[in-house]
């Protein structure tokens, strides 16, 4: 590949109000909930640990948790990354429904690319979980 | 009983490795006796030059527009149509042993069932997997969660460090560099040759024969990693084929102006890769610079593929041979063939990519009948040669033609021909190649269609191109693909026709594009 570091983004918009949205994906120990492939999670202060299905322990440190932007990033610590940064940002598009952006910014390029096909997964899956529409 | 069929692939093998093709490095008198008996095709193209959507061409019989699998990445839908579901369905007992890359291998989430199988066994939920219900993988190397990396780490881990490195640090493709020459994908590697992969997968697959009632009907997708890179085989086998005693391949030019004058009359991203200043996929090594790609390295990649491709011969025999012991040998059908080819020194380079020439796209492909069968006309089918253009796409009819039923409606091919006045008989006059590939902000997108003895390639819109370039060569007077007449005035005719054709013969897409969820 050209790049060694990616950046990427997937969204889904949900039939539910953002704080319905914000109450999942803003508490850190709740990813489990809604991400599979995410077997355990432990968070201890602005740390966050989980170990994937396949057994990868990945330490997380959580930057941002603000319930006004309805945004979460927070930063993979793994030494498998040179740099990480992912954001969750929640939308009001104040009809009822909710914009949920996640974005993915890595190097080493494949990891983000990875990470992002992880999170894309998992946005289908927060709706099943919460139990709302996707609206298209 | 009806005929059971052993579906043998390879990886990333050309044609012109088998010496029923005219190769000279390597002997492989199993699948040269099958030609014999046989049919061998001297135009057989995948639908795709990557694994993946060359792989779920054949497994579901449509081309990459219809299937979805349009990048080596993008994952093949569970409920994707299966040639092995139509013959589970039919009473035949199925498997798949050996490499299947219908999903993604970077899956720390293990998000694709594939990769989780290999954790739990080799019987999927369910009782079948994409129409197969046996289940067991490997592929290049003991990495990742596979079936034969979790033996390895059991049965075997003072082996585990002998393959060579498939991704460095950055997890790019290593372009670690081995051997006596330094080439890149070329490690000494240790290991006894009964635990390299190839022996696995034969070993696997007898396994999996040998649970088998004498009267099954059967389908076999024996999958062989190699000879794909990296070129890592037993070194105890390596001297088979002494590289310093390898010709030059025809294809590589050696003389450097020569070479350089060649690709730059092909669109820019020839160039710009053999340069080093671009890389538009995950093919090959990002920090490898083809130009750099000396005489011997060729040799010796060769040399080693050579060695790669006998194993996989006398593998292939081994099965041949339980199966001819369990009292099948007669109600067979054996179809032997690969998912794309290698570039391996054509032009100066190595490893594969959007570059669609013979090298590439021109693939072995040889089919045995059952001895038992007959045709309509109640001749057995072969010995011939089919000189038409035919597919990977055509696999799985054909399949249904041995088992005796009809293709599905979604299958886009057709059953192989049997000889060229079949293959005239029945329309056999094109073949399709697609190639797209969008990561991380550089996009390549090609069209190609192999007809009478052309080959032409347009060039979609991209980051490298605008749309307007092309690659037509005559094959008749141009075989190695040399002289790109794409511009040339006295093509203009042929050109306009090849394309006129090349679009009206596109399948139709999907009405969504499938994500991109990892890089292979």
């Amino acid at each position: 590949m050209t790049a060694r570091r990616g950046s990427m983004r997937h969204t889904i918009r949900l039939a539910c109000p953002p704080d319905v949205v914000w109450a999942m994906v803003g508490e850190a120990v709740r990813l489990p909930e809604w991400w599979k492939g995410i077997d355990e999670c432990t968070v201890e202060g602005d740390t966050r640990t989980i170990l994937t299905r396949s057994g990868l322990p990945m330490p997380e440190r959580i930057l941002t948790v603000d319930p006004e932007l309805r945004r979460f990033q927070y930063r993979i610590t793994s030494p498998l990354l040179v740099e990480h940064l992912s954001t969750i940002d929640v939308h009001d598009l104040g009809d009822g429904t909710s914009f949920v952006v996640y974005s993915v910014d890595a190097e080493p390029a494949v990891l983000a690319l990875v990470i992002a096909g992880g999170a894309r997964a998992a946005l289908t899956n927060l709706a099943e979980v919460l139990g709302v529409e996707i609206v298209p | 009983m009806g005929r059971k069929i052993l579906l043998v692939t390879t990886d990333q093998q050309r044609f012109d490795t088998l010496a029923c093709n005219g190769g000279t490095l390597s002997r492989t008198p199993v699948v040269d006796g099958l030609a014999a008996e046989g049919i061998r095709y001297e135009r057989a193209h995948p639908q795709s030059v990557v694994c993946m959507p060359s792989r779920s061409t054949i497994l579901t019989g449509q081309h990459p527009t219809t299937h979805g699998v349009w990048m080596n990445g993008v994952p093949l839908p569970g409920d994707a149509p299966s040639v092995a579901e139509v013959l589970r369905q039919a009473g035949y007992r199925t498997a798949l042993v050996g490499k299947s890359h219908f999903e993604p291998y970077f899956d720390p989430f293990l998000r694709f069932d594939e990769n989780a199988l290999a954790m739990e066994g080799t019987t999927p939920h369910g009782g079948s997997r994409r129409g197969f219900e046996h289940f067991e993988t490997a592929t290049h190397g003991a990495m990742g969660p596979l079936h034969y990396s979790q033996w390895i780490i059991k049965n075997h881990p003072e082996a585990l460090g002998m393959f060579a490195r498939a991704v460095d640090d950055s997890l790019q493709v290593s372009s670690e560099a081995g051997g006596d020459t330094g080439a890149p994908q070329v490690k000494v590697n240790e290991m006894e040759r009964g635990i390299y992969h190839t022996d696995w997968v034969a070993d696997r697959t007898i396994g999996w024969l040998d649970s088998l009632d004498p009267d099954a009907d059967w389908f076999c997708w024996m999958s062989f990693p190699d000879p794909h890179h990296p070129w890592d085989p037993p070194e105890s086998e390596v001297g088979r084929v002494p590289w310093r005693d390898v010709d030059l391949p025809a294809g590589y030019p050696e003389d450097k102006a020569l070479r350089e004058s060649i690709i730059d009359a092909k669109p820019r991203h020839w160039r710009a890769w053999y340069d080093g200043s671009l890389v538009s996929n995950y093919e090959a090594p990002a920090d490898w610079v083809p130009a750099t790609l000396t005489p011997d390295q060729v040799r010796e990649v060769n040399a080693r593929n050579a060695v790669e491709v006998e194993l996989i011969d006398e593998a292939l025999g081994r099965v041949l041979d339980r199966i001819a012991e369990r009292g099948w040998g007669d109600d067979v059908d054996v179809i032997f063939t690969t998912d794309h080819g290698e570039l391996q020194g054509d032009f100066g380079f190595l490893f594969k990519g959007p570059y669609h020439v013979d090298a590439l796209m021109r693939l072995p492909l040889v089919w045995r009948p059952a001895p038992s069968s007959r045709t309509t006309t109640g001749e057995q089918a072969g010995p011939s040669v089919v000189t038409k253009p035919v597919g990977l796409v055509d696999l799985a009819p054909t399949f249904c033609a041995i088992a005796g039923l009809e293709p599905a409606t979604w299958m886009e091919g057709a059953a192989l021909p049997t000889d060229d006045a079949d293959a005239e008989s029945r329309g056999f006059e094109r073949v399709l190649t697609e190639w797209d590939s969008e990561l991380f902000g550089t996009s390549v997108h090609l069209r190609t269609i192999m007809r009478d003895h052309y080959v032409c390639t347009a060039y979609l819109p991209g980051t490298s191109h605008d749309g307007t370039e092309g690659e037509l060569y005559d094959l008749a007077d141009d075989p190695l693909q040399r002289i790109n007449r794409w511009d040339d005035p006295a093509m203009a005719q042929i050109r306009s026709d090849l394309l006129s054709d090349l679009w009206d013969a596109q399948p139709e897409p999907r009405a969504e594009r499938l994500y991109l969820e990892a890089p292979v």
